[in-house]
């Protein structure tokens, strides 16, 4: 407490903290929870994505991100680029209108909100006069065509919104342009397409709900035209010459209506149910495209059979008697096609078709035969599969690097070579400093391999664990295999699919060491997989091993699940990262802790029920360690897990309920009413509740903790050391877990050294346990060196990348507890420092890291310290050795407990979490390492309407571009000076990897030879991210 | 405090003390080496041996330097009658069967001859009420009433010392809202109150708790603006030694400050005692609180030990002290049967380690202001 008062005084410490201290929420990355609304702008090639909560998102180039946010939480239903400009309309729930601008500040764009308007109606019209169903940005850049559900169109001008109330086009005086037979038969209705002629700005096309469509004169204000069709009408488009017009209906039906002065039939040209004849859902939108080559694509949504395949959320293209229904397992947001932007050209020539469904969004070449997928840049469906952890390595190696990218695009042979086509803007982002991979691991025990170095979070590779295991689904199954005469052709695209086969296979814990190559994986059933980094594919047996850690409990009864079957023989595993021991604990309980060192070849695993040390070399068990209190029930019988399946299983089908339920609600007649209704419906169920619980308060029970509570047992964490255990003259290898009832365990280990590695056994012995007497669970072990810098990791020494630990002065061993942080000496574990969290302020910590934080000033200084989230969702750094508070920023808000559990931090003071289960915000606690998206966008400049080439060709110069990038990057090299690359130079350990190979094989490389190698490396890598 | 104290004393006394020890109306005379007085158990059976009751269940107390009768039934209350005692230790013997409890107490005003005419003729206690000190296993406090002089005397500062889990602490917390005179009048402000107090817990046991009353400091840190998950994790972290500070919802028992009460501790809810000259309790200041938390580290050999802490700063002198009372009690020239003696004890905390979590705090408690509520 002193301690703590002492700190904030000192202003050469406070100076120095500004600069190695700063927090921003930098990115987010991953794919935008719940979108409801897509826009895209032809001219600045840019995509926007609108969602739920108020949130526009605006995608080009990878690297070119903006975000914005509504001020009101309302749903975006609508976002509409302005033809030509840096500016977008976005239309919320609530009616009202919002004006974006992307305006350049200090040489980056940002995204911000201009005005707002909501559309008001005469005196005394009734709410749905003015309820906004279509906008049209026309082409003029200063109207807004407004079509509403009472079927007129208001007319506001840009900027300043103002209603000309003069130019309305009211169905009355439409209906006075028609004939008498059109007038009977129909009443107006809401409108449901507005558009402009391709050709002539004065014509635009006014489609209404109940099947009439109209070409109105704008100078004229007259019907030029109009079409009756029999079916509602769900939308309608021009062809591109203004020629045709086609209507899509609610029964299934798409209609082409010729446009020519003197015919003025009833009839449409052609009319067809594309999957017919039986009853069929509404096609909601069509393209109707047309091409060099003569034939037109046909592009539409919905239409399916809709007894048999109504529920599926399909994309139809038609092109050339090809048919594919592309099949999406979430639904269909909505879509757009990506095509010639310039007014001028003959033909559409559409090359990319974009989807935005609601877990995912999918780009289709359309130029290539068979129409395969794009890989997506950014935007990735990080919740394909639920995450259930994630681990985060920085730094890199360039070799290790080279090969998890050349595993991963041997599985991408089935996607488009297509360049990425939505790439307007311009990334002025420096190149990222250093090569970071985030790992997460899956519920239906895959691992994904991103590429967390930047802005865009990458996928680089996947590693599927259920190869090693016998499941009751066939692996064999392929949902694509579909036979030629099938109808509908259905195609499943994306890659989102939440249902797992069988929870057990679940990733919980991930360590890889980015030296050896070594990928230590374990699941939800007690399962441990070993994997190496191999190039080729190979078959081999897995080596297995049961570790009993119940021991010499006796009478216990495990009542969870069972463990999984491994798969017997060899098996074929393809390059990548293949298992090669997998060590399944007996009871079969969570992996709750793992770690693996790569230089002795040991892996360590912890349960609730104990720990145990594999030697992966030998393939033996070194030993076991139960954990168990004795009065621990809970944990022996595993209830607890059968439980809480349960309970997620059925949260989960709850959810699945709400969001069909939700998916069900598309804008229709009286939809947004709905809505309204059902928003009112459940703030009232909220507000009954919250009575509910004003009569009955919140009571909390005060309580010490006694060392009889479940779960004492459960190891929290598990920690590899070379320190001084037993005495102060010799350092050994050791192991320390920290449990979940304060224990702290030490063993001794003795580990042969490399020459007899195989002939001797790897012995433990336990040499220390430490109680803490706060009783609060162990979350993090660290050992300091004699100049209180954390031990290196595993080879990081062996290969100079690391200084080495100091083993002259006293080490000391820092315990981290979800209540405090306690300094010890080592060997004698004296009680040195501590700084209790909780006592003082309630706070628990629920993530710690080590962290390097490197100051802005002084290239060549940093210092190690604590990063610490609580479970208030504060992020805390705690200075080492001294355990001194140094900042605190609040991060999370404390209710989100799943984006706090989900919190990683990196080594160089970032972090990431999930704000939902889709998406990570990337933070940085760091002055120096930051990466934020940078990025410039400008509708002047002149882009030349190049389609994306297919193949390994150059994409569209951009000339203009690059010099603003040259100007922009000295602009950005102030604030980030040039050492920063020049440490990526340096840390690239390239060469030090082939040495390491080198020496895992049994063969030492002198100094000097690596050393050189380094050099060539390092200059090669120089080149290539110039490019 | 203990070690400097007892060490004083005993080269005071050239090691010897005279024990006067009366059982019925006999009279024993015998001295002790005040540096070693050796175990409860062994003075007990000497008591015997010198009286000749060697099968006789007696309670042993003895007066200390107040008068006050006090019982000697642990090693901890034993050692400290030895320390204290000067010139001379007096021991009063009842047989268990007749014991009269209610001598034992901490009446002030009881001067020797009434100790003797207590234990003579039992029945004259009861003209006058006084405080009834039961029989424990062990003689410790639960709680107190601390710095009175320091705070409004709306408010009350409560220490509950808790020892292993035999008992809980017992009491629930909740939301609620309070009501605060600001230079903007009355201000309604969210506040966290006692909620529930668990039968036969701590809390309610202390007597100085009560529902509604609001919880306005936990271990010295406020907890308005916090969170009741943040003040129940704060309370639950210092639950070995929790110090809240409440404003009481009965405003009518508060401690009505005296101007004799100079130090600043008082004790329990009994207002009289607070003219009870104050005895020094720095064994219990806040700075310390600490002491009670020391870890336990197993070496490879299995002996359980306390850490102590690495750099002997001035507070952390009583935590050496504690391991020097629990384990090396014979330090000073103490000799033989240390050995066997130490190993036993060693077992016994092998066994479980309640006890040795116990034995670390129990060393530093000082007999005499220890109030055991009813």
């Amino acid at each position: 407490m002193r301690r703590f008062l002492r700190t904030g005084h000192d202003p050469a410490r406070e100076r120095l903290k500004r600069d190695l201290f700063q927090f921003n929420k930098t990115v987010e990355h991953g794919f935008p929870h719940q979108p409801s609304a897509l826009g895209y702008s032809p001219s600045l090639r840019i995509l926007a994505i609108g969602t739920r909560s108020g949130a526009v998102k605006l995608y080009g180039a990878p690297g070119v991100e903006f975000m914005g946010l509504h001020r009101e939480n309302n749903a975006v239903m609508q976002i509409h680029f302005l033809p030509g400009q840096c500016e977008l309309v976005t239309l919320l729930d609530d009616n009202s209108l919002h004006l974006w601008s992307l305006k350049v500040k200090g040489g980056v764009s940002e995204l911000q909100e201009e005005e707002s308007f909501i559309l008001r109606g005469p005196p005394g019209a009734a709410p749905s006069a003015t309820q906004i169903t279509e906008i049209l940005p026309h082409s003029s850049r200063e109207l807004l065509y407004l079509g509403t559900e009472s079927g007129s169109v208001f007319v506001v001008q840009l900027p300043g919104f103002r209603t000309l109330d003069d130019r309305t086009i009211s169905s009355d005086s439409v209906l006075q342009w028609l004939p008498e037979e059109a007038r009977h038969r129909r009443v107006f209705e809401m409108v449901e397409a507005l558009q402009e002629h391709p050709r002539d700005p004065n014509q635009i096309l006014i489609g209404y709900s109940r099947g009439l469509v109209v070409v109105w004169d704008l100078q004229g204000s007259r019907v030029l035209y109009h079409f009756l069709s029999s079916q509602q009408l769900e939308n309608a488009s021009w062809q591109r010459d203004g020629s045709l017009i086609v209507t899509c209906h609610s029964d299934g039906s798409h209609c082409q209506w010729s446009v020519c002065s003197d015919s003025r039939s009833p009839e449409p040209l052609r009319s067809s149910i594309p999957y017919g004849p039986f009853p069929c859902k509404a096609i909601t939108k069509i393209f109707w495209l047309t091409t060099r080559q003569g034939l037109p694509f046909t592009i539409f949504q919905g239409g399916m059979p809709r007894a048999s395949y109504g529920d599926r959320h399909c994309i139809s293209v038609v092109h050339n008697g090809q048919q594919t229904a592309f099949d999406f397992t979430s639904r269909v947001i909505d879509f757009t096609v990506l095509s010639e932007a310039d007014p001028a050209a003959a033909f559409d020539d559409p090359y990319a078709l974009v989807v935005l469904a609601e877990e995912e969004l999918v780009v289709i070449d359309l130029q290539t035969a068979g129409w395969p997928q794009v890989q997506l840049p950014y935007l990735a469906s990080l919740h394909c599969s639920a995450i259930t952890c994630s681990h985060h390595v920085s730094n890199i190696p360039l070799k290790l690097w080279e090969r998890v990218i050349a595993a991963g695009s041997r599985q991408n042979l089935h996607f488009s070579t297509m360049e990425w086509p939505i790439d307007g803007g311009t990334s002025l982002a420096p190149p990222p400093p250093q090569r970071d991979l985030l790992l997460t691991g899956h519920e239906d025990g895959t691992v994904r391999f991103w590429d967390a170095s930047g802005v865009c979070l990458r996928l680089l590779y996947k590693l599927s664990t259920v190869k090693v295991f016998l499941t009751d689904t066939d692996p064999n199954e392929n949902l694509s295999a579909q036979g030629e005469d099938e109808w509908p052709p259905l195609r499943k695209v994306g890659s989102f699919d939440p249902y797992s086969d069988d929870p057990r296979l679940g990733i919980q814990k991930i360590f890889l060491c980015k030296y050896s190559g070594y990928l230590a994986v374990a699941g939800t059933a007690g399962q441990v997989l070993v994997l190496e980094l191999n190039d080729e594919a190979a078959e081999h047996a897995v080596e297995q091993a049961e570790a009993d850690l119940l021991q010499d409990q006796e009478g216990y009864r495990w009542k969870g699940h069972e463990r999984l079957a491994a798969r017997p023989g060899p098996v074929c595993f393809e390059a990548g990262f293949q298992p090669f021991v997998l060590v399944q604990c007996q009871p079969p309980a969570v992996v709750t802790s793992l770690a693996l060192h790569s230089e002795w070849r040991l892996v360590a695993f912890g349960t609730s029920h104990g720990f145990g040390l594999f030697d992966h070399q030998q393939r033996r068990q070194v030993f076991v360690k139960c954990t168990l209190h004795p009065s621990d029930q809970l944990a022996l019988e595993g209830p607890l897990s059968r439980v809480k399946s349960l309970k997620k299983s059925l949260r989960q089908s709850f959810r699945r309920m709400r969001r069909s339920r939700v998916s069900g609600h598309k804008r229709r007649p009286g939809g947004p009413m709905g809505e309204a209704q059902a928003q009112a419906v459940s703030t009232k169920a909220e507000r009954t509740g919250l009575q509910n619980m004003e009569l009955a308060p919140v009571q909390r029970k005060i309580e010490a903790r006694s060392a009889e509570d479940s779960f004492t047992g459960f190891v929290r964490t598990l920690y590899f050391a070379d320190t001084y255990l037993r005495d102060s003259s010799r350092h050994c290898p050791s192991l320390w877990a920290g449990t979940n009832g304060g224990t702290v365990y030490a063993f001794s280990l003795r580990v042969p050294p490399a020459e007899r590695r195989m002939d001797e056994l790897v012995r433990a012995e336990q040499a220390k346990e430490i109680q803490l007497m706060h009783r609060a669970p162990v979350v993090g072990i660290l050992v300091l060196d004699g100049h209180s810098v954390p031990l290196p990791e595993p080879l990081e020494v062996a290969h100079d990348l690391s200084k080495s630990p100091d083993m002259q002065g006293s080490h000391q061993l820092l315990v981290v507890s979800e209540e405090q942080f306690k300094v010890f000496t080592l060997p004698k574990v004296s009680a040195k420092l501590k700084l209790k969290l909780t006592a003082l302020e309630g706070s628990r910590v629920r993530r710690v890291g080590v962290a390097h934080f490197g100051s802005c000033r002084a290239e060549d200084y940093g210092e190690h310290h604590l990063a610490v989230l609580t479970n208030l969702g504060d992020i805390q750094v705690v200075s080492m050795p001294l355990l001194k508070p140094q900042v605190r920023y609040s991060c999370i808000r404390r209710e989100d407990v799943s984006g706090i559990a989900s919190c990683v931090f990196t080594r160089y003071g970032q972090g990431f979490y999930l704000i939902s289960p889709s998406e990570f915000e990337r933070f940085s606690l760091s002055t120096k390492w930051l990466v934020e998206p940078r990025c410039l966008v400008d509708s002047t400049k002149t882009k030349n309407y190049n389609r994306p080439s297919n193949g390994n060709g150059t994409g569209p110069k951009r000339t203009s571009g690059q010099v603003r990038n040259s100007r922009s990057q000295s602009d950005s090299e102030e604030k980030k000076p040039g050492p920063v690359m020049e440490h990526a130079l340096l840390n690239d350990e390239s060469g030090v990897l082939k040495e390491i190979q080198s020496t895992l094989e049994g063969d030492r490389g002198s100094y000097s030879h690596r050393r050189s190698h380094r050099v060539a490396v390092g200059c090669s890598l120089g080149n290539g991210e110039a490019e | 405090m203990n070690r400097g104290h007892r060490h004083g004393l005993s080269s005071g006394c050239l090691g010897t003390m005279e024990v006067k020890s009366k059982f019925g109306a006999e009279f024993r005379r015998f001295s002790l080496e005040r540096s070693k007085p050796g175990k409860f158990e062994e003075f007990y059976g000497l008591l015997q041996h010198v009286h000749k009751i060697p099968n006789v269940d007696v309670l042993v107390g003895y007066a200390d330097i107040h008068g006050d009768l006090l019982p000697i039934n642990n090693d901890d209350n034993y050692h400290k009658a030895v320390s204290t005692a000067s010139p001379l230790l007096r021991i009063f013997i009842q047989k268990k069967e007749e014991a009269d409890y209610s001598a034992f107490g901490t009446d002030t005003l009881i001067r020797k001859k009434n100790v003797l005419s207590h234990v003579l003729r039992p029945d004259n206690h009861r003209k006058k009420p006084h405080i009834v000190i039961s029989m424990p296993q062990d003689f410790r406090p639960v709680s107190s009433i601390i710095d009175v002089d320091i705070l409004p005397e709306t408010h009350r500062r409560v220490r509950l010392y808790k020892y292993g889990t035999e008992k809980p602490l017992g009491f629930y917390i909740r939301d609620g809202s309070s009501v605060r005179v600001t230079p903007h009048g009355l201000e309604k402000v969210p506040g966290i109150f006692i909620s529930r107090l668990v039968p036969g817990g701590l809390a309610q046991s202390t007597g100085l708790l009560a529902v509604n009353d609001e919880v306005l400091e936990v271990n010295g840190i406020e907890v308005s603006g916090k969170s009741l998950d943040q003040v129940t994790d704060m309370m639950i972290a210092n639950s070995r030694n929790l110090i809240i500070t409440v404003r009481p919802a009965n405003q009518r028992n508060n401690v009505v400050r005296n101007s004799r009460t100079s130090g600043s501790s008082s004790q329990s809810t009994d207002n009289s005692l607070l003219g009870y000259p104050q005895q020094v309790e720095a064994s219990f200041e806040p700075e310390d609180q600490d002491s009670d938390e020391e870890d336990i580290v197993i070496e490879d050999s299995g002996e359980p030990r306390q850490i102590p802490r690495a750099t002997p700063e001035a507070q952390s002198l009583e935590s050496l002290t504690q391991i020097e009372l629990s384990f090396e009690s014979g330090q000073n020239g103490f000799s033989p049967p240390q050995d066997s003696s130490l190993d036993t004890e060693l077992e016994t905390r092998a066994q479980g380690q309640k006890l040795l979590e116990e034995d670390g705090t129990i060393i530093t408690l000082a007999g005499r202001n220890e109030v055991l509520t009813p």
